[in-house]
């Protein structure tokens, strides 16, 4: 049976964390530089231009693109034929923690939401973990910052309320957010599962590629239209109005109860860093 | 485009619009959700403060370790919304300018119109190119705190724009 050692995991895992703060991809930066060829106003073309200058600064220092670096969040497919003779848990929050203190990282998580002493090594990381075929390990790894965490929304709407209530419901989150989830943002949204299954697949939705598109041709249609519409609402760069409110809309859909309709809207600032290796 | 020397004196002050777009130089504090509810705790009991608020500019940031040979880590402006149950109560203590990113609330506004104070919005996500216009740092409070710790940054060509002003007109589109 294959394996791999702890000490290539909790490595690959640092790698991970160090690279997703200060190199963004390079679809994403075409995407912004997509969005400020489309401004036609002068303030919007400017904030742009100074989001495409940080990250180009970012990827040549090594200085983070953002100092919010997030809560770590990871998602692994485990392949049911490859054995780790280590704890996976222990070993990834061993690379989180390695990444935020050798990559001199923000430490932005606290033990206790009340209590809010700070861990010092931005752990515990957020991990969701499956099951999959083969014998390989995948890792997802986000670093998520607040500023648009703190913006998104969940709602447990009626089969009623169909397609329309959802559109409703996610351009009254897209408003109430306005400039202060990091405009433009990428939004990842999740329609049905349960409360808690709609949140993580809208979470899971922002690991796409920036440039692909639903498989499902009612959540791809869904997309575009969402796409246009969230862009007509005027919000721009940074809440200062513009055409680009949103780089990318991502919708992922689960199956739910015929009482139900979940709909989770994940936001992410523009700085959607994440990054992924196989092992 | 105005360069702006901090603190800022009463005439300019008054003199910005919102939409300015202006840089800043000169020196300011940072200071962020855990800093805030402790000055606000600080001046309840009546115990004195870090550094004197009277005319001051503070910064919402919590900039990430800097490297050695670094002066600062990356520094963009942190949402601005969730100082506003603390900054109307640093205002009447004298605070004058504050810089962040993001809408605020209408009590916010109001009570920014009444000490004739006003609001800076920077860029949010530029936290690298920002670490080049700082060019000291200092710790003043809270070291515990780090990130969130009370630092006296100087800084020059910092860009922003008046994002609330003291007559009380504002900037964004929601």
């Amino acid at each position: 049976m294959r394996t791999i050692s702890k000490d290539r995991l909790i490595s690959e895992m640092e790698r991970l964390v160090v690279e997703a703060a200060t190199v963004l991809d390079d679809k994403v930066v075409a995407c912004l530089r997509n969005g400020q060829g489309q401004e036609p106003g002068e303030r919007a073309r400017h904030i742009l231009g100074e989001i495409l200058e940080n990250q180009a600064i970012a990827r040549t220092t090594s200085i983070p693109i953002c100092q919010d670096t997030g809560v770590a969040v990871v998602f692994v497919e485990l392949g049911r034929d490859l054995h780790l003779d280590f704890d996976l848990t222990e070993a990834l929050n061993e690379g989180v923690r390695r990444g935020y203190q050798n990559g001199y990282l923000r430490k932005s998580v606290v033990r206790h939401p009340l209590d809010r002493v700070n861990t010092k090594d931005n752990t515990p990381a957020v991990i969701h973990l499956s099951l999959v075929p083969g014998d390989r390990l995948r890792i997802r790894f986000a670093p998520k910052g607040a500023g648009s965490e703190n913006m998104s929304r969940l709602a447990m709407l009626t089969p009623a309320d169909g397609i329309e209530g959802i559109v409703r419901f996610v351009l009254e989150t897209v408003k109430l957010a306005g400039g202060k989830a990091c405009p433009p943002i990428i939004l990842g949204i999740g329609i049905g599962g349960n409360f808690e299954k709609c949140a993580l697949i809208a979470k899971e939705a922002l690991f796409r590629e920036v440039d692909d598109r639903a498989e499902n041709p009612i959540d791809r249609a869904l997309e575009e239209r969402l796409f246009e519409e969230v862009n007509k609402l005027g919000i721009g760069p940074m809440g200062l109005s513009g055409v680009t409110t949103c780089l990318a809309v991502k919708v992922n859909s689960a199956a739910c109860h015929i009482a139900s309709l979940p709909v989770a809207v994940n936001i992410q600032c523009h700085a959607a860093r994440h990054k992924e290796t196989v092992l | 485009m105005r360069n702006l020397l901090l603190p800022l004196s009463e005439s300019v002050r008054l003199s910005l619009r919102a939409g300015d777009e202006v840089t800043l130089s000169g020196d300011l504090y940072t200071g962020r959700d855990a800093a805030h509810k402790l000055m606000v705790q600080a001046l309840e009991k009546g115990e004195p403060l870090p550094f004197p608020l009277n005319g001051e500019t503070i910064y919402y940031t919590g900039p990430t370790p800097a490297k050695p040979g670094q002066i600062i880590g990356s520094c963009g402006p942190t949402s601005s919304y969730r100082m506003d149950p603390y900054s109307p109560i640093l205002m009447k203590h004298g605070l004058k300018v504050m810089i962040g990113k993001g809408p605020r609330s209408e009590a916010f506004r109001r009570s920014l119109v009444e000490n004739r104070a006003v609001y800076l919005d920077v860029t949010g996500g530029i936290g690298a190119l920002l670490s080049q216009r700082v060019k000291a740092m200092e710790l003043i409070a809270y070291p515990w705190l780090e990130s969130e710790a009370i630092y006296r940054l100087r800084i020059e060509n910092f860009p922003a724009i008046v994002a609330y002003d003291s007559a009380g007109n504002d900037v964004f589109t929601f």
